[in-house]
């Protein structure tokens, strides 16, 4: 099972810390929780992959669903933290051309 | 068509054996013949036949070596693997605008597949009393999300790619409505899967409402036989829409690789495409003008910023945003410079305003947003600040233009299925071809469905080859780029045609032959050519009826050839293709639809016409009776080609009880 941490910065932006593997089944999960933020006018949202165990396209996908959400909002989604295994997975579909994984989630905006 | 049956294994080596000294010997004699006839026996006097005689015969030598090709590694897989317990997998049932009844036939027996699943209707016509009829059997119902309102659609491409994203099964099982799934269907398949990288298998599409004669050609006991299994043994075994189950992680893996290079794309064909509307807008500025020519300065500075940071190959993601934020920024001071200039437009917008009951504090009430607002609006005095909106428009990475930012099923063409297989087989995946009918189809049952069907496949293949041509996949092996060009190469035979039924009308009504003599040394060449081709066919299918094929591939020219040029139209001068969705009932005709052959039915009537008047010819002496004879027999052989079409069009439509039940004979698998 999958559970996602939503917490809110100082700065106004949203964090979500997925637990577990993020993969077909819990993937419409992180899309509803992220749809859930920008609907609420968190349009600036960090997803801290530290904790997530296991990630498949289908999790990509919900990523991806979630940044055009953002964006369209006029905010942005940032990826911090993720493991090796996690970043195999980025590097497998070309996604890291497309989103750079952050060091840290507190300064996942700062540049 | 017959199932793979167990021990049938053991025959294949040596099967394979004489399917490879056949092709073989296909292959010298038609090399033999075609380089003779190019060398020696063009007649450059009548070139304007000579040549595309020449021409249609090497496209047929050409096509006749790729499937011999494709026959060399011939692949029976016989009995499957058993399928591992506890996957989880989702049964996609799509429709349009299916009858309910047609559909909730084909969802039922999907209900009843053996292997534990979960089933769904996807309902792209969002039919209340088509989700009222699934529901009650306990039947999953989707439809579009919301997303879809006012983007492109992509029909069938379109509705599964909506269902992927709210099923959740690690292997999808794919029909179409009117293709009624066996229960084994899933358990004789998902053992293939055992292979990590494989990404789909495909099945038979076998048509239950198909008389013996099949006068509409419906069965394709070659495409799905022996082909199949040809281009399975390269692995490029083809998706064909319907009847396959597909691993999700290998289509989402593609959708999102294909996001991937699609932003790349289109970042670096923006950021290109902004500056040179950049320096179009700034031709357009008079001397006063300078704050905006300052702003556009400055936004042509961050365009080369961007190009450089990608250059460096800093994340598209984090490029674009620092450019967004640069160019909304300018534009807002833009407009907050000009604000004096709009300030008497303004007021008197505010004026109309309060006078019509709405109070507004005019411009201390505008925000940040408003002033996003107001850089768009038609009456801005100023064509540069529209310009920079476009900008930012063009430079939108989240693929606006599009329902879903990730596309598994490839919209690139009106028959998703091979541009989809194509990309799956890029990206290093398998695919498998199994060869027992698990699921009984219903096929179009008059000519006018029939021929908008063929039409539909061609012109899909047709759009793929013009979009993504195979020979130039860089990561597709030669053997897989050669299996998916024979399909598009076998539908120029359209063009040959043409030609096949020219010559002959011209030799017997005006004497005009395009080779230089109807020679000993041409018929010793010719013969042996066209004895052992039909010996491959005869070889290769062991069994299973060719001849309906073979003349439907002729006699459908007019499809194959309008198939090319909407094709054509469509990606290169962007026409519709006048796309028309397969009916799935029969049309009710009241007499044969002749006026839909008419080209057929002329070129038959010419065929006649010019044999009479070569016998008169040669009974007056103005041509040779050899000749006349070859030509007369070649336009036989024309006759009964085409004779089909006239068996089609009188068809009308499935008498089941004038044939045996089909699972008395063939579903025995």
């Amino acid at each position: 099972m999958i559970e996602f941490a939503v917490d809110t910065t100082a700065e106004g932006v949203g964090v979500v810390t997925p637990k577990g593997r993020l993969n077909m089944a819990s993937a419409r999960g992180l899309k509803e929780v992220l749809d859930g933020l920008v609907a609420g006018g968190t349009s600036r949202i960090v997803v801290d992959l530290a904790e997530t165990t296991f990630l498949d396209s289908s999790g990509l996908g919900a990523l991806i669903a979630g940044l055009k959400s953002a964006r369209q909002a006029g905010g942005d989604l940032r990826v911090a933290r993720p493991t090796e295994a996690v970043t195999t997975v980025f590097k497998l579909t070309n996604l890291d051309r497309v989103l750079r994984p952050r060091d840290t989630v507190e300064g996942a905006f700062d540049a | 068509m017959e199932p793979a049956t167990a021990g049938y294994g053991q025959h294949v080596p040596r099967r394979l054996l004489v399917i490879r000294l056949v092709v073989l010997l296909t292959a010298l004699l038609g090399v033999n013949y075609v380089a003779w006839r190019w060398v020696f026996s063009v007649n450059w006097d009548a070139w304007w036949i000579a040549v595309p005689l020449v021409l249609a015969e090497t496209f047929s030598l050409v096509d006749s070596l790729l499937f011999g090709l494709a026959m060399w590694r011939l692949k029976e897989r016989g009995e499957p693997p058993p399928a591992a317990p506890g996957l989880t997998v989702d049964v996609l049932i799509a429709t349009y605008n299916e009858p309910i009844d047609l559909v909730m036939r084909t969802a039922r027996a999907a209900l009843a597949i053996d292997y534990p699943h979960r089933t769904w209707v996807l309902d792209d016509g969002n039919r209340p009393e088509m989700r009222e009829a699934a529901e009650a059997e306990g039947i999953g119902w989707i439809t579009r999300s919301a997303e879809w309102a006012g983007m492109p659609r992509h029909a069938k491409a379109g509705n599964l790619n909506n269902a992927l994203l709210v099923t959740e099964g690690e292997f999808l099982l794919i029909l179409d409505a009117d293709q009624v799934p066996l229960p084994a269907i899933l358990d004789r398949t998902l053992g293939y899967f055992e292979d990590p990288q494989m990404a789909l298998v495909q099945t038979p599409q076998w048509f239950a409402n198909v008389p013996d004669d099949d006068p509409l050609g419906s069965q394709a006991p070659l495409f799905y036989g022996p082909i199949q299994q040809g281009k399975d043994g390269w692995n490029a075994a083809f998706f064909c829409g319907s009847n396959a189950i597909i691993r999700r992680e290998a289509l989402m893996q593609l959708g999102v690789s294909r996001y991937a290079d699609a932003v790349e794309a289109g970042v670096q064909r923006a950021l290109r495409t902004a500056r040179s509307v950049l320096r179009q807008a700034r031709r357009g500025l008079g001397p006063d003008d300078d704050a905006v020519r300052r702003a556009l300065d400055s936004i042509e500075y961050d365009i080369s910023r961007a190009r450089r940071e990608l250059a460096r190959g800093e994340a598209l993601m984090d490029v674009t945003y620092r450019f967004q934020q640069r160019v909304a920024s300018v534009r807002r001071e833009l407009v907050a410079a000009d604000l004096t200039a709009l300030q008497s437009d303004l007021a008197a917008i505010a004026e109309l305003e309060r006078s019509a009951g709405e109070a507004d504090d005019g411009l201390a009430g505008i925000d940040l947003g408003a002033l996003d607002q107001l850089s768009a609006r038609d009456w801005s005095p100023l064509g540069a600040v529209e310009t920079v909106q476009a900008l930012v428009d063009a430079v939108d990475v989240d693929l606006g233009s599009e329902a879903q930012p990730i596309m598994p099923m490839a919209t690139i063409s009106v028959t998703e299925d091979m541009a989809t297989c194509m990309r799956l087989h890029g990206l290093g995946w398998r695919t498998a071809y199994h060869h027992e009918v698990l699921a009984h189809g219903l096929a179009p049952e008059d000519l006018p469905t029939m021929l908008t069907q063929r039409l539909r496949w061609a012109q899909g293949t047709v759009q793929v080859m013009f979009r993504e041509n195979p020979l130039l996949q860089r990561r597709l092996t030669w053997g897989q780029r050669l299996m998916y060009f024979a399909t598009m190469w076998s539908y120029l035979s359209g063009f040959a045609a043409l030609v096949y039924l020219a010559a002959p009308i011209i030799y017997l009504t005006v004497g005009v032959l395009p080779v230089r003599a109807l020679s000993t040394e041409f018929f010793i060449r010719l013969v042996p050519f066209l004895v052992v081709n039909q010996l491959l066919f005869l070889v290769v299918a062991a069994g299973r009826p060719t001849w309906r094929g073979q003349q439907y591939s002729l006699a459908l020219f007019p499809v194959w050839i309008k198939s090319f040029t909407s094709a054509f139209g469509n990606v290169f001068l962007g026409r519709s293709l006048d796309f028309a969705v397969t009916p799935k009932t029969r049309q009710e005709v009241d007499r044969p639809p002749w006026h839909l052959v008419r080209p057929q039915l002329l070129a038959m009537a010419a065929l006649v016409v010019a044999a009479i008047i070569g016998v008169v010819r040669v009974g007056t002496g103005h041509a040779g009776a050899a000749g006349t004879a070859f030509n007369i027999a070649w336009i036989g052989f024309d006759l009964a080609i085409f004779s089909v079409i006239i068996k089609a069009a009188r068809y009308r439509g499935f008498d089941p009880a004038a044939t045996a039940p089909p699972t008395a004979r063939r579903g025995a698998a």
